[in-house]
């Protein structure tokens, strides 16, 4: 496994929070897929022998949270809910037009590799959908027109990132 | 088993009737000993308590004191102390008693709780039984049977899930039949020491499942097949052969070493379709090991010995027996005789008695193997006690049969009577077995028996009855599960014949007409008769060979006494 020394110092340091290793699970997953983007068959090994565990039991964590990835995604993650106050609003047609801009479908990395798209649960700001979520950012009724503004920026940065 | 002291003990009250229990004991097991039945997934005795099936709720309650005087609240009606019912259920596995505990298991609220949770186990449950192994002994069917509605209210889909993962080589995996108690996933963990089994996903999509590119295989996987409450797990070996119902269960002792893992074996006209382990809670609990559970295919095996040959030609019992006894006599003084680890204290002391008339020396074939700390010990002869208590041996024996290899050298020994013994296999060369006349009482053809002059067919631990002494010194017996193969006589009556036409005294035939000779005997077990071993063993004084090293090291209920 090939972390960077800070995120190798941050996991020595937030074990020491807890009184049993064990339950440094999620905080180690959650570092490990920061650096990555996703958790791999060998980080789960990895973080089990870390925390003395076997790997079925960091397995079982990874499977049971869904907001652990275990293939890799594109460089941003785009998450347009898919739950009822938003659907009503139109999420399903946001999701849609983000597929077609990066003529890519949810769940797959984009052709480009720019972008991983997802259909999820509830993000919790119900009252202005369709929620999106780009990575860490929260963007608020996202419809068709916005989603292409969104999709423009994205690519634009992409663009100026590889000139 | 010392009884606890009247201090450790709890009076709780169940249904209205009130038993003392150690402390310490779960609600499943106190309403056991009052013949109370709760129904449970997830418990099991021997595991840790995981609390997770629901299906043992019951209703708690507990004597009421006054908060401010601290005296007891009485109820005007009955008289007596009231009890405080508490509004929710509580799970009875989880529920250890403590003074003045109360519970329901017969109340409405109880019996709604089982059904809720009946019906929820069973939306997704396949409900396969006509083509599931686990029928007739499916704790999901009998308990459907007391708590289901009988109709299903689910009209959704039901959950899709693997139908046929291999685990491992033993051990068959049908997801959707799981209800997710996770007794395999314990188990592996706390008793077999492998944890390789978990849950993933989550609600109605969890599933059970190997970490990927690791197997379910070591040597108790099949225990994770009995606990499994349903018919998630099934053995490979198993699977599809037999209907249990159909089946005669015989206790059995499995022959592998000197633990002495008590088994039933499960046989149906005569033939043997799987070995279980049998619970005894002083040496192998609920468990044993996989490779055990193989042993009645030897019952089977293409070189079984079915019939007596003399001088390479097959001959009646009687004319085997005949130039057996002829052999034996004519070689005077220059007979060795090898008994075995593996034959019974029945068996051993008939051998014992036979080594006395021939004046010949005995030993018996030591078996050394790896000791996995669990149900296999070094020792991998079931009674190698056995034949220091009847006195065949007075040494423990090595592996390889050195002193009977040198006198056949010199030309001391002439004449060998095996029992059970594959001499070769000990060490013998092809040299020295020519060298001798070989008279070999064994189950399976072997290099032995291909050079005997006179071989007499035996019966496998399946087909006949004895008993053998275990690690702890604890005497258990097996008793006869299926007949032995046409023709072949009871290994008891073909040595006490032997030895009658040898020379030597008359003795019983059978375990039950020979105890009572051992009895007279040997002072070990005086007092002791083959009918009055209890299931569950019974303990020896093992005293008299405390000077001897023993090489089994630590295993589940057993310590060595060096360490101890
Ligand atoms: S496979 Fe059987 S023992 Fe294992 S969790 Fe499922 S029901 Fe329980
Ligand atoms: S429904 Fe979309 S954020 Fe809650
Ligand atoms: S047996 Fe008590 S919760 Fe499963």
């Amino acid at each position: 496994m090939n972390l960077k020394p800070e995120t190798l110092q941050r996991i020595d340091e937030v074990i020491t929070h807890y009184p049993v290793k064990r339950s440094a699970v999620l905080p180690l997953l959650h570092l490990v897929q920061e650096e990555q983007g996703y958790i791999s068959r060998e980080a789960i090994e990895w973080i089990a022998a870390k925390l003395e565990l076997q790997p079925i039991n960091v397995y079982e964590v990874v499977t049971f949270y869904p907001m652990f990835r275990q293939h890799p995604v594109g460089r941003r993650h785009i998450k347009v809910c898919r739950t009822l106050s938003c659907a009503l609003n139109g999420g399903y047609r946001t999701c849609e037009e983000f597929e077609k801009e990066f003529a890519t479908q949810r769940g797959a990395i984009s052709p480009d590799g720019e972008v991983t798209i997802e259909f999820v649960e509830c993000l919790a700001s119900c009252g202005s959908g369709p929620a999106v979520m780009i990575d860490d950012d929260l963007h608020e009724k996202v419809d068709c027109a916005k989603a292409r503004a969104l999709a423009a920026q994205i690519k634009a940065e992409a663009a100026a990132r590889t000139k | 088993m010392t009884q606890p002291a009247q201090t450790d003990l709890i009076t709780v009250t169940i249904d209205g009737r009130e038993i003392a229990v150690p402390k310490g004991t779960n609600m499943i097991e106190a309403a056991r000993l009052l013949g109370i039945d709760i129904p449970h997934y997830c418990y099991h005795p021997k595991l840790s308590v995981a609390g997770n099936c629901r299906m043992c709720l019951v209703e708690m309650g507990m004597l009421a004191f006054d908060p401010a005087t601290k005296q007891p609240v009485m109820d005007p009606a009955s008289g007596k102390q009231k009890v405080n019912w508490m509004p929710k259920p509580v799970i009875a596995c989880f529920t250890n008693a403590a003074p003045g505990l109360h519970i329901r298991t017969n109340t409405p609220l109880v019996r709604e709780c089982r059904e809720g949770v009946m019906e929820f186990l069973l939306i997704n449950h396949p409900l396969d039984c006509p083509i599931c192994d686990q029928a007739g002994e499916c704790k999901l069917q009998e308990q459907a049977t007391a708590y289901g509605r009988g109709y299903s209210r689910f009209i959704e889909q039901k959950n899709v899930k693997p139908k046929r993962t291999l685990l491992g080589p033993r051990v068959m995996l049908d997801d959707e039949r799981c209800v997710l108690c996770s007794r395999c996933i314990r188990f592996s963990k706390e008793v077999a020491k492998d944890d390789v089994l978990g849950f993933v996903d989550r609600g109605s999509y969890s599933t059970l499942t190997c970490y990927p590119g690791r197997r379910l295989e070591n040597n108790y996987s099949l225990n994770t097949v009995d606990i499994c409450p349903v018919g998630a797990l099934t053995s490979v070996d198993f699977r599809f052969k037999m209907r249990v119902w159909f089946l005669k269960q015989t206790p059995s002792i499995d022959t592998e070493s000197s633990v002495g893992v008590n088994t039933t074996v499960w046989s149906r006209e005569g033939v043997i379709y799987r070995i279980t382990p049998r619970r005894n809670d002083a040496v192998n609990d609920t468990w044993m090991p996989d490779s055990g559970r193989e042993l009645y295919k030897q019952v089977r095996a293409e070189n079984r010995l079915t019939a007596a040959l003399a001088a390479g030609q097959s001959a009646t019992l009687d004319a085997a027996l005949a130039a057996a006894a002829e052999l034996l006599k004519s070689a005077a003084s220059a007979v060795a005789v090898v008994g075995s680890g593996r034959s019974s204290v029945d068996e051993q002391f008939l051998t014992r008695k036979l080594a006395a008339a021939l004046k010949a020396p005995a030993w018996i074939v030591g078996r050394a193997g790896e000791g996995d700390g669990i149900l296999l010990s070094t020792d991998r002869n079931p009674n190698t006690r056995g034949a220091l208590v009847t006195g065949l041996i007075k040494a423990l024996p090595g592996p390889q049969l050195g002193e009977l290899a040198a006198a056949i050298d010199a030309g001391k020994v002439t004449t060998v009577l095996a029992v059970n013994e594959d001499l070769a296999a000990a060490g013998l060369t092809a040299a020295q077995l020519a060298k001798v006349r070989v008279i070999y009482l064994g189950t399976h053809a072997n290099a032995t028996s291909a050079a005997a002059q006179v071989v007499l067919p035996a019966l496998t631990v399946f087909e006949k009855s004895g008993a053998f002494i275990n690690q702890q010194f604890r005497l258990q017996k097996f008793v006869t599960a299926v007949p032995g193969p046409a023709g072949v006589s009871d290994d008891l009556a073909t040595l006490a014949r032997l030895l009658v036409a040898v020379g030597g005294p008359k003795l019983g035939e059978t375990a039950t007409t020979l105890w009572p000779a051992l009895a007279a005997e040997i002072p070990a077990l005086a007092s002791v008769s083959f009918a009055g071993i209890p299931d569950e063993g019974l303990p020896l004084d093992s005293k008299p060979w405390a000077g001897l090293r023993f090489g089994e090291g630590a295993s589940l209920h057993f310590q060595p006494a060096a360490a101890t």
